[in-house]
């Protein structure tokens, strides 16, 4: 059963410090990892096989964040988790950290694969999977990936080999929040999706389907229980989401992206987290 | 040396089935083909040892990277195409998820350098030295011939690391015998002489040791050493080379970055020396028979001795 309580403060204790740690480095990403960060939270502290104590342990589910301008979420939701600490959150993009602006796999142990450059994660996610297959391993892998990053074509070079290999233990989840760094404007400033017909394009590409609310911890972890019954083929999670989601002011602008929250902007955001709940820190 | 009486052996099926041998013999090592297996030959694999076959098809931005998913669940990948797409198509992933993390995934670049089997510029490979050697933890490497590409996969298979190998697609002179040990990060001497010194990789030193020969007809005495690494580059082997006060470089690859350009930084640091580089120019070669593209791209035997000729007025 579904902790949403427990989820619920951890995700949003993985906001607050997100908020902080951009606010306190100077730079990183907010829109991105906020709308990751439900999903990020129920594959961790619910459907993973994962221990922090062994961050190195051969049969660990494996996570890899092919959207890897959303590390700084990761790294929240690891805190949470207890890979690191609280403090170790605020070094950041500093010098000699192990918390890079991308995850970076040789940096911070329980960082699967380094990412950063767009399409890339899916396909190393996709040779995990297939290795555990090859080595009679039952571990199974999950990929987060963003819908901006489903324009690269690596990402379809991805998808073709992994039905090919009919990797029923991959599940790639899409942070569909409907937005990417700048994007197609429109008339009014707003913005066209980063992607289309995405249930149509992974069909055809052979993958089981899932299509949720992205911000439900139901849907989230009954759908991730429901892809282990998918056989011979890999699943696809597309989760409907908010970029920006838990902030009102940044929810669906654009410009979140990558911006950083002033000290008022700061101020605001953990007031309004503060009335959703969390710990105080 | 006498080239008439030496046997050649195509590095391919050399290549191919000291890879098989590997690939049968060690329980983690798989090959991953982009489709091109009837030229790179490891259809042989395929045929002989389907398990440890992989298919990827035609994209290899995925293939490198599965090859990094692969490494890091404990399996050595070897990933196999042609030299100009693993260099450039999946220079990314290479770059982000191979040669940062330094995953132990093998990179074979068939069908490298200027003779690539009537292919044209789009097939040949005239980068590749340069973009791989420019990559922080690359090892990379270029046999001369059959016996040391077969040394070089098993050395391969036992370092824990990436690397690149360079391979040719055609037929080359057998210059090693078969107690040949290759050792990484050393050159090895293969002609002594006191007059110049010509520095070569790859199948190009077959050529070397050819015009090496011709000079000695006009009584001009090379050292022809030959450096199967070219990164990390045997700094030693290259400063006592110099003793001769002249080099010639030579390498089936743009004379920018490649091995001139390594032997170059090693001398202007320790043992400044007159170099002359033997290489393609900055230009785009073309598709045509092998002769006609070493003649035309400056890089053959001839050439080689041309620039010896010029590098000794240097002196």
């Amino acid at each position: 059963m579904t902790n949403n309580k427990l989820l619920k403060l951890k995700a949003t204790n993985a906001r607050k410090n997100l908020l902080k740690v951009v606010n306190y480095a100077g730079a990183g990403h907010i829109g991105g990892p906020l709308s990751a960060i439900d999903i990020l939270t129920t594959l961790y502290f619910h459907e993973m096989n994962v221990d922090p104590s062994d961050p190195k342990a051969p049969n660990r589910d494996r996570f890899v964040l092919s959207k890897g301008h959303s590390a700084i979420g990761l790294y929240c939701v690891l805190a949470e988790k207890g890979y690191l600490e609280y403090k170790e959150l605020f070094t950041f993009d500093s010098i000699d950290s192990r918390l890079q602006g991308h995850p970076d796999m040789n940096a911070l142990p329980c960082i699967e694969m380094s990412t950063g450059s767009l399409g890339q994660g899916i396909s190393a996610a996709v040779g995990m999977a297939l290795g555990a297959k090859l080595k009679n391993e039952d571990f199974r892998v999950y990929c987060m990936i963003g819908d901006g990053e489903s324009q690269e074509g690596q990402v379809w070079e991805a998808a073709f080999i992994a039905e090919k290999y009919k990797l029923d233990n991959l599940v790639v989840i899409i942070d569909y929040n409907k937005l990417q760094q700048y994007g197609w404007p429109t008339i009014d400033n707003h913005r066209l999706a980063p992607n289309d017909n995405l249930e149509e394009k992974w069909t055809a590409f052979g993958w089981h389907v899932f299509r949720i609310d992205g911000h439900s911890y139901d849907e989230i972890s009954k759908t991730l229980s429901e892809a282990k019954t998918i056989k011979g083929k890999p699943s696809i999670i597309i989760a409907d989401t908010i970029k920006g989601k838990g902030i009102s002011f940044m929810e669906g602008n654009y410009l979140w992206h990558s911006k950083v929250p002033s000290d008022e902007e700061l101020a605001t955001a953990l007031e309004e987290l503060n009335t959703i709940g969390g710990v105080e820190q | 040396m006498n080239f008439s009486q030496v046997k050649s052996v195509s590095m391919r099926d050399t290549f191919s089935e000291t890879l098989l041998d590997v690939a049968k013999t060690d329980p983690k090592v798989y090959v991953l083909d982009g489709d091109l297996a009837t030229s790179t030959k490891i259809d042989n694999i395929s045929v002989q040892c389907s398990e440890k076959f992989l298919q990827m098809g035609i994209a290899e931005q995925n293939m490198l990277s599965v090859a990094a998913g692969l490494a890091t669940v404990g399996i050595q990948p070897w990933a196999v195409t042609f030299a100009a797409f693993m260099s450039k198509r999946a220079l990314d992933q290479i770059q982000v998820q191979i040669a940062q993390p330094k995953l132990d995934v093998k990179m074979i670049g068939g069908y490298s350098g200027l003779l690539t089997g009537l292919t044209g510029k789009s097939h040949q490979a005239l980068e590749d030295i340069a973009i791989f050697r420019s990559l922080a933890n690359m090892i990379v490497l270029a046999p001369a011939d059959a016996v040391e590409t077969a040394e070089i996969i098993k050395w391969a298979n036992l370092y824990h690391g990436p690397v690149y190998i360079r391979l040719a697609r055609d037929n080359y002179p057998i210059l090693f015998d078969a107690n040949y040990k290759f050792e990484i990060g050393k050159g090895v001497i293969l002609n002594k002489g006191s007059d110049v010194t010509i520095i070569s990789t790859g199948t190009a030193t077959s050529r070397s040791l050819e015009a090496a020969n011709i000079l000695k007809q006009r009584n001009i005495s090379a050292t022809v050493l030959h450096l199967p690494t070219i990164k990390p580059i045997d700094r030693e082997a290259i400063i006592q080379a110099a003793s001769t006060g002249a080099i010639v470089t030579i390498e089936e690859h743009s004379i920018y970055g490649g091995l001139g350009s390594s032997v170059a930084e090693v001398l202007v640091n320790s043992i400044p020396t007159p170099v002359e580089f033997v290489g393609v120019k900055d230009r785009n070669s073309e598709s045509a028979n092998n002769d006609d593209l070493l003649n035309k791209y400056e890089i053959s035997i001839n050439h080689i001795v041309s620039a010896a000729l010029k590098v000794l007025l240097r002196k």
